[in-house]
């Protein structure tokens, strides 16, 4: 048995560093698959592809937090194209007027300190 | 839960410990152990008779090895399974396999929580999840705002109808002595609340409280000679499908759809045959949800299912008649609360909010973010 040199995390921060929506695809079961892991869900095959998003999406579910301090803001489901879904925020709008169905395009919030980069959304229009 | 023979086991005595703001300094042990104590005397049975602890809490990391040493039982046979709020419900059907393969003879199910006296942070640290922490999600119930988010836009179900489900709680609330939430409360009343994760205001979420306690379960035979009448287990089930709600599978259709399926089943009922439902409102979207999966109304269709009073004291159908964990009592992992208040209605003992000829009763546990669901159908002996 081979030690794995490098954790799924790793690699998928590694992507979001380069300004990349990293995920895995699982060739055996032939569907994307998120978070990313060691082993496929499906099949529980080791093999597992990373590839990058082309980074459009579709707000699956929305609410507004209201925190006890400071202002309200967005957090999201994005179905991403290529049949993932995540937990994200869509910045640049209101967060009320983020609505169920939006299309969205993701950009990374970069790395502040200790908190490693992530991936958030923006208004997409009707950009395909 | 298939191997599992309808009304082998039965729940013999049940007792809630201190609830509310319980004194300072109590340990969740203690409020097990109180609850243990007042569920042996519930039906005759002493601490000698117990040799099987099911017990969680989210503030003793091995519950069981605690409980275990508290009561000064070494040979108790133990499951301290935790699947959040549902735990309980897992464990009636854990403790019925366990009577029933001769592990043990009389199960305690425990809780105990004091997350009010010492804050919610403190009771029930959240885990760094790397794929939604960075996003602040208040959780929980910004996951079951999402849940809800997704029921409006499929269905139409609208905030007033989410709000109809709080007041009723809070109509039920007011027949019951141990209720903490007891001010009349109108929909107006709910949307007019502080908004925490929109759309649900802090009226549409469960209350913070302390509170604990426990249920006795042994097998039919045992259960035929203590000091009431037996409360059988007639079905089980359970299914959990994610821990995260970005990994639910479908925010609309939760696995009670596969854990009622399953408890209707071994019971050999159905949806109608069921006199008085217990369904974990951790949030107003939960019992909508539930009504649905488990079958009372069709998908979609909750909302108006329970406008109009339907759920309401003196309404069609009797549903959390103790006030719910929106008004009655809800410490973290409310589960318990369900099984106690099933069996009292089951034997009769609910004074004012008490539901006529009761026969059978649907315990309906969920866990994490509508993550573990778990169903125990209980029923007396008129409906075994």
């Amino acid at each position: 048995m081979t030690r794995l040199a490098v954790s799924p995390l790793t690699t998928y921060l590694g992507h979001l560093e380069k300004g990349e929506l990293g995920y895995q695809f699982s060739p055996a079961a032939n569907q994307a698959i998120f978070y990313p892991r060691v082993i496929c869900p499906v099949t529980g095959s080791e093999n597992l592809e990373w590839r990058v998003s082309a980074g459009f999406g579709t707000v699956h579910a929305t609410t507004v937090v209201h925190p006890q301090q400071g202002a309200p803001f967005n957090v999201a489901l994005v179905d991403v194209d290529e049949g993932f879904r995540l937990m994200s925020r869509v910045e640049d709008i209101e967060p009320m007027d983020v609505k169920i169905g939006m299309r969205v395009k993701f950009r990374v919030h970069p790395a502040e300190g200790e908190e490693p980069p992530y991936p958030v959304f923006t208004p997409a229009g009707d950009a395909k | 839960m298939s191997g599992l023979t309808r009304g082998c086991a039965a729940i013999v005595g049940v007792a809630e410990s201190d609830l509310g703001a319980v004194a300072a300094l109590m340990s969740p042990l203690d409020l097990m152990a109180q609850g243990i104590a007042r569920a042996l005397d519930d039906c005759g049975l002493t601490l000698k008779d117990v040799d099987g602890l099911f017990c969680a809490t989210t503030q003793a990391r091995t519950s069981a090895m605690s409980l275990a040493e508290y009561l000064r039982l070494p040979d108790a046979y133990t499951d301290s399974t935790i699947v959040g709020g549902s735990s309980f419900e897992v464990h009636v059907a854990h403790a019925q396999a366990a009577i029933a393969a001769g592990l043990c003879t009389v199960a305690v199910v425990a809780y105990g929580s004091t997350q009010r006296t010492v804050g919610r942070r403190a009771a029930s640290a959240r885990e760094y999840n790397p794929y939604e922490t960075p996003f602040k999600p208040f959780l929980p119930a910004t996951a079951y705002a999402m849940a809800a988010s997704r029921h409006m836009h499929e269905f139409g179900t609208t905030r007033e109808q989410l709000a109809e489900v709080a007041v009723a709680a809070r109509q039920w609330a007011q027949l019951n002595p141990a209720a903490w939430e007891k001010k009349p409360l109108t929909v107006a009343d709910v949307l007019g609340a502080r908004m925490v994760s929109y759309p649900l205001t802090v009226r549409d979420c469960c209350l913070v409280t302390d509170g604990g306690g426990a249920v006795i379960v042994t097998s039919a035979e045992r259960a035929k000679s203590l000091k009431k009448a037996p409360v059988y287990v007639l079905g089980c089930g359970q299914s959990i499908t994610h821990a995260s709600i970005s990994s639910m599978p479908d925010l609309t259709h939760t696995g009670a759809i596969r854990s009622g399926a399953e408890a209707y089943k071994m019971a050999g009922l159905a949806a109608k045959d069921i006199d008085v439902l217990a369904l974990y409102d951790a949030f107003t979207i939960n019992t909508i949800l539930f009504l649905e999966d488990l079958g009372f109304c069709a998908k979609g269709e909750g909302g108006p299912f329970v406008a109009g009073g339907r759920i309401v004291p003196g309404g069609s159908l009797a549903v959390n008649t103790n006030g719910g964990g929106l008004s009655y009592c809800h410490p973290g992992m409310y589960g318990l609360f369900l099984l106690i208040e099933a069996t009292r209605q089951l034997r009769g003992e609910c004074g004012e909010r008490q539901v006529k000829d009761a026969k059978t009763a649907l315990a309906h546990g969920n866990g994490g973010v509508l993550s573990a669901q778990a169903t125990v159908i209980l029923g007396t002996e008129a409906a075994l």
